[in-house]
C-alpha cells in the first residue's frame, strides 16, 4: 500500500464505482441492466479525470482580470477529456439501446441467457 | 487458331467425352454396368412423425436450462469467478490509486508544460477568456472534429437499425409490423397541463442553450452543452404538441443538410486554420478584443457548428426511438 490513499479519496470512490459497473456488466442477464452497467463505469471515469485535473486553491480556467500565470488555474487537459468522453459515452448508449430493441423485437425477451438457448435450438 | 470441326466428327473425340463426363451431362457407368436392381424409396409418414418428435424431445432435454446440473454448476462457478475478479481488479486499482500522487497537489506530472502552455498562451493565441474552449476549439480541434462525426455517425447507426420504412412495393418491413403504430398508448392526448408548461417552457430552455452556445468562448458552456440543452427544449415540444407540429420545421432533410452544412463548415474553416498555421502565414481572422462577444477568431462559429450538430443529433435519437424516424 502506498501513502496517499485518505488524501485520494476521490479517485478510490471512482475505482469502487468502476469496479461496481463491471460486476453488473458480468452478472446481470438483462441487457437494459447491462448498458446501466457501462454507465456507471463511464460516470467513475469522467469522476477520476476530474479528480486528477484539479489543484486545490485554485479556480477554473477561465480568464478573470486579465491573469495569465500557471499557479492562478487547474489543469484544463481533463477537462477537455471528460467532454469527449461524455460524447462517445452518448453515442455507444444510443446504439447498445437501438441494438437491444432489434434483439426484442426478434426474440421477445430482454434476457441474454433466453436469447442465446433460443439461438442454439434454431440451430444456427 | 484450330479451325472448327463438324459436330458429327467431335462427337467421336475424346475430348468431346471428357468434357460431357466432366460437366456431368452423362455417367459412362449408367446403363453400361450391371447393376442390381434397387426397391423404389418411399416415405413413411408415420416413422417421419416419430423421428422428429424424438429430435424434438433431444432438443427439448439439452436446453433445459432449468434441469441441467451442468449449467447449474457452469453459473455458480461464474458468479463466483466473476465476484473474485471484481474484488481483485477493485483491490488493484485501490493499490494503484495509493501509490498515485495527492489530489490537488500542484506538483504532478499531470500539470506538466503542455497545460502551463494553454494556460499562459492560450489568451493571446486563440483569444478565448475560456482556456478549455480555446483548447478544444483550437489547439485541439481536430478531437472535436472527430466528436462531431463521432455523433453523426451513431445517429446514421441508430436510423439504420430503428428506421421504419416501406420497401419497393410500398409494404411495411417486417419490423414496422411488429411494432406499434400508435406511439402514445400509455400517454394522454393533447395534455392541457403539458402544453401549457411547454409554451412558456420551450422558449425560454432554447433561448438559454443559444445563449450558452454563443457564450462558449467567454464562460462556463460551448457547443455540447448548448447543444444537449436545445435538444432537450425540442423534445419537450415534440413530447407536448406532437409529430404533426415539428414535422412542420425539422424533417429528415432538415437534419441532413444541417449535419452536412455544419460538419463541412467546422472541416474548412479548421483546415485554412491549420494550414496558416503551419506555414507560418498570416491568417484574415480577426482575433478581436478579449471578453467581447465577437473575439476568439474561429472558436464562436465552430461552436454554433458543433451545437446545430448534437441539438439535432439529440432531438433524432428521440423521435428514432419514439417512433422509428421523424
Amino acid at each position: 500500500m502506498g501513502p496517499n490513499l485518505w488524501m485520494n479519496y476521490g479517485e478510490a470512490v471512482a475505482a469502487i464505482l468502476f469496479c461496481i459497473g463491471f460486476t453488473n456488466l458480468l452478472l446481470q442477464t438483462n441487457l437494459i441492466k447491462k448498458i446501466i452497467g457501462l454507465n456507471i463505469m463511464d460516470s467513475a471515469i469522467y469522476l477520476f479525470l476530474a479528480e486528477k485535473g484539479y489543484i486545490a486553491g485554485r479556480v477554473a480556467p477561465i480568464v478573470t482580470d486579465g491573469v495569465t500565470s500557471v499557479e492562478a488555474y487547474i489543469n484544463p487537459i481533463p477537462s477537455g477529456l471528460v467532454l469527449t468522453g461524455i460524447v462517445v459515452s452518448v453515442s455507444v448508449s444510443a446504439l447498445m439501446l437501438s441494438l437491444t430493441i432489434r434483439l426484442y423485437i426478434r426474440y421477445h425477451t430482454l434476457d441474454l441467457d433466453e436469447i442465446a438457448a433460443q439461438l442454439k435450438k434454431e440451430g444456427r | 487458331m484450330s479451325k472448327k470441326r463438324p459436330s458429327e466428327e467431335y462427337h467421336k473425340t475424346f475430348a468431346y467425352h471428357f468434357f460431357r463426363w466432366l460437366s456431368g451431362e452423362k455417367d459412362p457407368y449408367l446403363g453400361n454396368l450391371e447393376m442390381k436392381p434397387q426397391p423404389e424409396y418411399k416415405t413413411d409418414s408415420a416413422l417421419q412423425l416419430r423421428h422428429e418428435k424424438e429430435h424434438d424431445a433431444i432438443l427439448d432435454k439439452v436446453y433445459d436450462t432449468e434441469h441441467n446440473k451442468v449449467l447449474k454448476l457452469f453459473h455458480r462457478l461464474y458468479h463466483a469467478t466473476s465476484i473474485l475478479f471484481c474484488l481483485f481488479l477493485m483491490a488493484l486499482l485501490l493499490v494503484t490509486i495509493s501509490h498515485l500522487p495527492a489530489t490537488g497537489a500542484a506538483q504532478k506530472p499531470v500539470n506538466n508544460e503542455v497545460a502551463g502552455r494553454y494556460i499562459e498562451k492560450g489568451l493571446e493565441e486563440t483569444g478565448a477568456v475560456n482556456i478549455v474552449a480555446g483548447m478544444i476549439l483550437d489547439y485541439r480541434a481536430f478531437d472535436t472534429l472527430g466528436e462531431s462525426h463521432v455523433l453523426f455517425v451513431a445517429t446514421i447507426t441508430v436510423l439504420i437499425l430503428l428506421r421504419l420504412d416501406k420497401n419497393k412495393k410500398g409494404e411495411l418491413s417486417s419490423l414496422a409490423k411488429d411494432m406499434n403504430p400508435n406511439d402514445r398508448v400509455y400517454e394522454p392526448k393533447n395534455d392541457a397541463i403539458l402544453q401549457l408548461v411547454a409554451t412558456f417552457l420551450v422558449p425560454i430552455i432554447i433561448i438559454f442553450g443559444i445563449y450558452i452556445i454563443l457564450n462558449g468562448h467567454l464562460g462556463p458552456g460551448g457547443g455540447f452543452s448548448g447543444g444537449a440543452v436545445i435538444g432537450a427544449g425540442l423534445i419537450l415540444y415534440l413530447n407536448a404538441f406532437g409529430f404533426q407540429k415539428t414535422e412542420r420545421f425539422f424533417t429528415e432533410k432538415t437534419y441532413k443538410w444541417i449535419c452536412f452544412f455544419s460538419l463541412s463548415f467546422y472541416c474548412l474553416a479548421k483546415s485554412y486554420s491549420f494550414f496558416t498555421g503551419a506555414n507560418h502565414l498570416h491568417s484574415i481572422i480577426p482575433k478581436g478584443t478579449p471578453g467581447a462577444i465577437l473575439s476568439g477568431g474561429l472558436i464562436l462559429p465552430l461552436n454554433i457548428a458543433v451545437g446545430l450538430v448534437v441539438a439535432c443529433t439529440m432531438y433524432a435519437f428521440y423521435a428514432m426511438f419514439r417512433k422509428g424516424g421523424f
